[in-house]
């Protein structure tokens, strides 16, 4: 599906990059919110529109194109940028 | 990244020694023309479009679509490495050089920044983009470049891996002091030369 | 949850690999294949959630994808649900090539945000799309193999009679469940005498097999981007509420 041309079916969403977010962070990120620092938009992370695939993971604002999450694993080492995001916010409840 | 071998699961195909010959390290071959983006296709109307020289140089310097396509032009055939490890041979492009677009510029720029619809940017030497190395070219195959490859006008410098190929390209700013751009600030390359296989950053 | 727990008390939560071996192979449809999984270690998981599949090859190729697990935390083998893609080189390894005995690397669960158990509540309304339907079964099967739980609604979008997965299975649990209905849609060929519906899931459709939302309401939709988007904005259309749509974006990113 990536070779079809079509757009809409290249995108996917945050919950594809659930695992390279656990090999970022220690808790499950899929579920955290977000607030895009592009238009102020909160999302959960599963909802985001992933890009990027095979180098990475961007994640952008449904809502303004904001690329809010990158992350890339180049080898044995992991790059994160949060700049498009206002705060991440994860539940810490016991 | 360690893992172990699971039977039967095989690399893609394996060169022929002409073949392998044009291929940098790491690379395997494929006839399509796969796609990755970084973000949605831009759809700019070519009525807008420009295209602009910025930065360090003592007056701006801006074209719009037709006045773009005025310029001289040349066609190459080019073979293209992606860091995702496919490689493309002898594709066939149509464009300006960067010589043509940079010709007689005053600056103290080391460097330029590509910038694009998008905001996606990506950062290169100006030694390695003049002398018939950079184009900015807009037909790929004969037909005008599809939106999803980069069209209306992609940037084409082929000597370094692909994503150095800024797609959706608006412009070149010329900066005195180096600026890493959106792959390169997230762990690949400065550089990003295919033979060397400059794919992440310390290789 | 346990990953918070453990999060909690310190001990950060990484997620290893693990060698699973391949117990069953499952012919589905001519394209999709459910592969069954012997996983020592697997930590359990809830329906909806993912795993990374991680190959190596004899030089040392690596190639990664991930899967939705089609099985119901109560099954004893992890099933997933491959749907080959001509191009891809995963996906016709794990649909051709594997035999049982082979070792794959896996890893998971991933995902905490599109999972259901009968502890959420519903009605349950799943909309699936082609092989998007693998992380629906599993809350399908999960809600069987629980004995029931709130009425669920499975939405089935496929393009023929023949490339709908599990077909007989979710005809006999609903046989077995006055709880749980399934309607088909088939987009591209119906087969003679076909009554349903013919036609890509549109607001109309979603109106008809859902209803007005009720209290409790919670609608899950996975399939490919155009399915799910046109599903989500068409139920909240219709009066569900943001917070109770769940999607998933499912689709192969390289096969």
């Amino acid at each position: 599906m990536e070779r079809s041309g079509n757009e809409t079916d290249r995108r996917l969403d945050g919950n594809a990059a659930g695992g390279l977010l656990a090999e970022a962070f220690c808790v499950e990120m899929t579920t955290a919110v977000v607030v895009c620092a592009g238009c102020g938009a909160e999302a959960v992370v599963a909802e985001l529109l992933r890009y990027g695939h095979e180098m990475g993971a961007i994640l952008r604002c449904a809502g303004c194109d904001t690329a809010v999450v990158r992350i890339a694993r180049t080898g044995d080492r992991l790059w994160l940028d949060l700049r498009g995001a206002v705060n991440l916010r994860v539940s810490a409840a016991p | 990244m360690g893992g172990f071998v699971s039977r039967g699961f095989r690399s893609r195909r394996r060169p022929d020694a002409e073949t392998a010959e044009r291929l940098p390290p790491g690379q395997y071959l494929t006839r399509d023309f796969p796609v990755l983006s970084a973000g949605p296709t831009p759809r700019t109307s070519l009525s807008t479009w420009d295209f602009s020289v910025v930065g360090a140089l003592p007056e701006p310097r801006r074209w719009t679509w037709d006045e773009f396509q005025a310029l001289p032009t040349e066609t190459v055939t080019k073979d293209i490495h992606c860091v995702t490890k496919w490689s493309k041979f002898d594709t066939v492009w149509e464009g300006v050089s960067l010589d043509t677009l940079l010709a007689g510029v005053e600056t103290d720029a080391t460097h330029l920044v590509a910038f694009c619809d998008g905001g996606y940017t990506t950062n290169l030497p100006l030694a390695e983009v003049t002398g018939g190395r950079a184009w900015v070219a807009f037909t790929f195959d004969g037909a005008p470049l599809a939106p999803e490859h980069g069209g209306p006008a992609r940037l084409l410098v082929p000597h370094l891996y692909f994503w150095k190929s800024a797609k959706w390209v608006r412009g070149l700013e010329l900066v005195e002091r180096d600026r890493p751009g959106f792959w390169e600030t997230l762990g690949y390359h400065n550089h990003a030369d295919p033979w060397r296989e400059q794919r992440y950053q310390g290789d | 949850m346990v990953e918070l727990e453990t999060a909690v008390v310190g001990q950060p939560r990484r997620l290893p690999w693990l060698a699973a071996t391949v117990a069953a192979k499952i012919p589905e449809t001519p394209e999709a294949t459910t592969v069954l999984f012997d996983v020592p270690g697997w930590p359990g998981h809830r329906p909806g959630q993912h795993v990374d599949v991680r190959l190596t090859a004899e030089d040392g190729y690596q190639a990664q994808r991930s899967y939705s697990i089609a099985s119901p935390p109560e099954a004893s083998q992890l099933a997933l649900t491959v749907q080959r893609l001509g191009d891809g080189e995963v996906s016709p390894y794990l649909t051709d090539e594997v035999r049982p005995g082979d070792l794959i690397e896996l890893r998971g669960p991933i995902g905490g945000y599109f999972t259901w158990t009968v502890a959420d509540g519903g009605p349950l309304l799943l909309v699936a799309g082609g092989s998007g339907v693998a992380p629906l079964m599993a809350m399908v099967r999960h809600r069987a193999a629980a004995g029931g739980g709130p009425p669920a609604t499975l939405l089935y979008s496929s393009r023929s009679w023949d490339e709908i997965i599990f077909r007989d299975e979710l005809a006999g649990l609903v046989v077995a469940d006055d709880g749980l209905a399934v309607v088909h849609t088939l987009t591209r060929s119906q087969p003679p005498g076909w009554t349903g519906y013919g036609r890509r899931v549109d607001a109309a459709m979603l109106g008809e097999v859902f209803g007005p939302p009720t209290a409790g309401a919670v609608a899950y939709a996975c399939g490919p981007t155009p399915l799910v988007e046109r599903a989500a904005t068409d139920l909240l259309a219709l009066g569900y509420a943001p917070d109770r749509i769940r999607t998933e974006r499912f689709g192969p990113s390289g096969g």
